[in-house]
């Protein structure tokens, strides 16, 4: 029975369901419970957005507060994951990944490689990225194309409820280390969620609204601003994109992406992340080497500058992708005339 | 120098053990020194000789339900923790038969199923792991505890430092060893460590920390015992102290010009091998005879597993692609 519920606690009910059904699933990660060791509640917040609020009671033992030292607990998360446990850390926001890098890509990305294949390290961190809360240069930026270059990593960018908990589900079912990142601004969306729990696969992109003149290859938030041009230029220019949301940049479901770019020969991609070496770069690269023959006009990328995130709100509002930039970048590959 | 620690609890077959662990940790490390002169051995190769009796001092305190993180310098930790001699001696000539099929090598030579999660690249490295598998023993209920070896410059690292404040408040079973050889690759450890001992940043963590004279297996196993046995009860972490000298450079080719005549005193007057020989043939526990045929049969080990890893076959193109994903 699927009901409207948002996306921060699609991710809390996949946490429930899969510690519920799976005993050495733990949580854990920076006021996760919130107040250990203060005179008040013990579930005083659950993680600094409230998203495992409530997993404390349910799950005594099991949901870990931690000191502000993220290599010592991330790396703990990874080295519970080869003895046994599927920890669910919480980086809190994935900017600090600049303290704990090492425990994740040189230590949980390659065990399992540099050990032979003798290695399982089922970790899950989950981690918050994206602009929009006029948190500035230290608090918003995006990062995931850090992360999909390292083999040895799965990286998911769920854009829906639905999406998150279903690949929150997948993520701690799997048995290689994720990274799982939720985009600040979409925590209190709501959309229609089953109650049972349910895994969405990796690899697999989806494509969320059909279309025969323009592909549009996006991610996480930039979905719903791709939805929202794509149905502007519908209704003003009759032009038909077709939208498709990566849902995972590592696995990559290249096939989706290639088989629209054949039937509609143009292709945008809509990526918050800076423009060098991102996930626009390696989606552009993709289309141009196994679709060449397809394009009918030069790839577009809408993404955000090769600039820090800025704090001001006049700033920030035009580092952020918007809906007029991809229209824009859409008129530009169907008006293309050689 | 004397011995000062009264040993508890080593029966004649636990020393046999315990100098066959050292013997063959020598033997291993002085033989790669050799073969690495030759240029077989590829890559970056670090020397425990020297160090033996931390590594046999920790771990024949340990069983199945343990777990230890290593060093770039690991090679006698995996000895010591029971990993297969001859697929660690392949595994550092790159050879598909090693421990790690070739695609470890020396610095990241590993055996989950012998509690050994790993040589390590990176300084500081192993300890945040290790809180991990204290987390999951603890939670699990199985007893089991896990050792962090570090060297004095793993010892300067932010990762150790959180991780022990992580063990203590987290009150895990967890075991911080840091092997103070003198030198962080060429940086005296009496510059680079701002305290006077490393073990007196114990004080800082809320943990026991303890001194031992790194060159004498008996006062390494004795607090090691009582470590352990402590973690094992929930008393939780402790930091220990190794103070020795390591008999190689940093890596093999190091020309050592940072330090004088240190190596041949250390090897004349304390080496741990030599010291436990002395003792335990005084105390007529074990013979010379004794000793001598542990010598030979180790010599023998490392004698095959040279002449095998040599032989061995080498990984293939396909071999190149695997093992990157569980599933993927």
């Amino acid at each position: 029975m699927a009901r409207n519920i948002t996306y921060r606690e699609a991710i809390n009910e996949a946490l429930t369901q899969e510690m519920e059904r799976d005993d050495t699933v733990i949580v854990m990660g920076e006021d996760n419970a919130g107040g250990a060791g203060a005179p008040g509640e013990d579930d005083a917040w659950g993680g600094v957005l409230g998203v495992t609020k409530g997993l404390y009671h349910k799950f005594p033992g099991r949901v870990l507060d931690t000191p502000i030292s993220e290599s010592a607990f991330i790396g703990a998360a990874v080295g519970a994951a080869t003895a046994g446990l599927r920890p669910v850390a919480e980086l809190m926001f994935v900017d600090f990944m600049g303290v704990c890098f090492d425990q994740i890509y040189n230590q949980a990305a390659k065990f399992r490689y540099m050990f032979g294949g003798k290695a399982v390290t089922p970790v899950v961190i989950r981690t918050m990225y994206g602009a929009g809360l006029r948190a500035a240069a230290q608090h918003s930026q995006c990062l995931y194309p850090l992360f999909t270059h390292i083999p040895g990593l799965k990286v998911v960018l769920p854009a829906t409820p639905y999406d998150a908990k279903g690949l929150l589900t997948q993520a701690i079912r799997d048995n290689d280390p994720v990274i799982f990142f939720e985009h600040k601004a979409l925590y209190d969306m709501s959309g229609p969620v089953p109650e049972e729990s349910y895994a969405l696969p990796f690899g697999e992109a989806n494509v969320v609204r059909e279309g025969a003149d323009v592909t549009i290859v996006t991610l996480g938030r930039m979905v719903h601003t791709s939805l929202s041009a794509a149905a502007e230029l519908a209704a003003s220019d009759g032009v038909q994109c077709e939208v498709i949301d990566l849902r995972t940049t590592s696995p990559l479901d290249a096939d989706t992406v290639l088989e629209s770019v054949e039937a509609t020969g143009r292709l945008v991609v809509v990526d918050e992340a800076h423009p060098r070496c991102s996930i626009a770069t390696d989606i552009s690269a993709l289309v141009a080497q196994r679709a060449f023959g397809a394009l009918r006009a030069p790839i577009e990328m809408v993404t955000a500058p090769h600039t820090p995130v800025p704090f001001s709100t006049a700033l920030e509002d035009i580092f952020i992708p918007d809906a007029q930039r991809i229209a824009n970048a859409v008129k530009t590959v169907t008006g293309w005339n050689p | 120098m004397t011995d000062t620690v009264e040993r508890k609890s080593l029966t004649r077959e636990d020393l046999l053990d315990v100098y066959r662990t050292m013997r063959t940790i020598r033997e291993f490390e002085e033989r790669v020194h050799a073969e690495f002169a030759t240029g077989d051995i590829p890559g970056f190769v670090h020397l425990y000789a020297g160090e033996e009796a931390s590594a046999a001092g920790v771990c024949s305190n340990l069983d199945d339900r343990d777990t230890i993180a290593s060093t770039h310098r690991g090679h006698g930790h995996c000895i010591a923790r029971g990993v297969d001699v001859a697929e660690m001696m392949a595994e550092i000539y790159g050879r598909k038969t090693g421990s790690c099929h070739g695609k470890g090598g020396s610095m990241h030579i590993a055996d989950l199923s012998k509690g050994m999660l790993g040589a390590n690249g990176i300084v500081g490295g192993g300890p945040p792991l290790i809180c991990g598998t204290a987390l999951a023993a603890k939670i699990k209920g199985t007893g089991g505890v896990s050792v962090a070896f570090f060297g004095d410059g793993g010892s300067n690292q932010g990762t150790t430092l959180e991780s022990m404040n992580l063990a203590s408040v987290w009150n895990l079973p967890a075991i911080f060893v840091a092997e103070n050889n003198g030198y962080a690759e060429t940086t005296s450890s009496t510059w680079s460590v701002a305290s006077d001992n490393i073990a007196d940043r114990a004080a800082g963590f809320g943990m026991p920390g303890v001194i031992v004279d790194g060159f004498d297996f008996f006062a390494a196993h004795e607090a090691a015992r009582e470590a352990i046995a402590r973690a094992r009860e929930g008393g939780g972490p402790t930091l220990i102290e190794m103070k020795f000298t390591r008999y190689f450079g940093h890596f093999e080719g190091d020309q050592q010009t940072y330090r004088a005549d240190e190596v041949a005193r250390a090897r004349a007057e304390f080496d741990c091998l030599k010291r436990f020989a002395d003792r335990v043939t005084e105390t007529g526990e074990l013979s010379r005879a004794d000793l001598d045929a542990v010598d030979a049969e180790v010599a023998t080990l490392i004698d095959a597993a040279v002449a095998d890893a040599k032989a061995a076959p080498l990984p293939t193109e396909a071999d190149l692609l695997t093992d990157v994903y569980v599933r993927y």
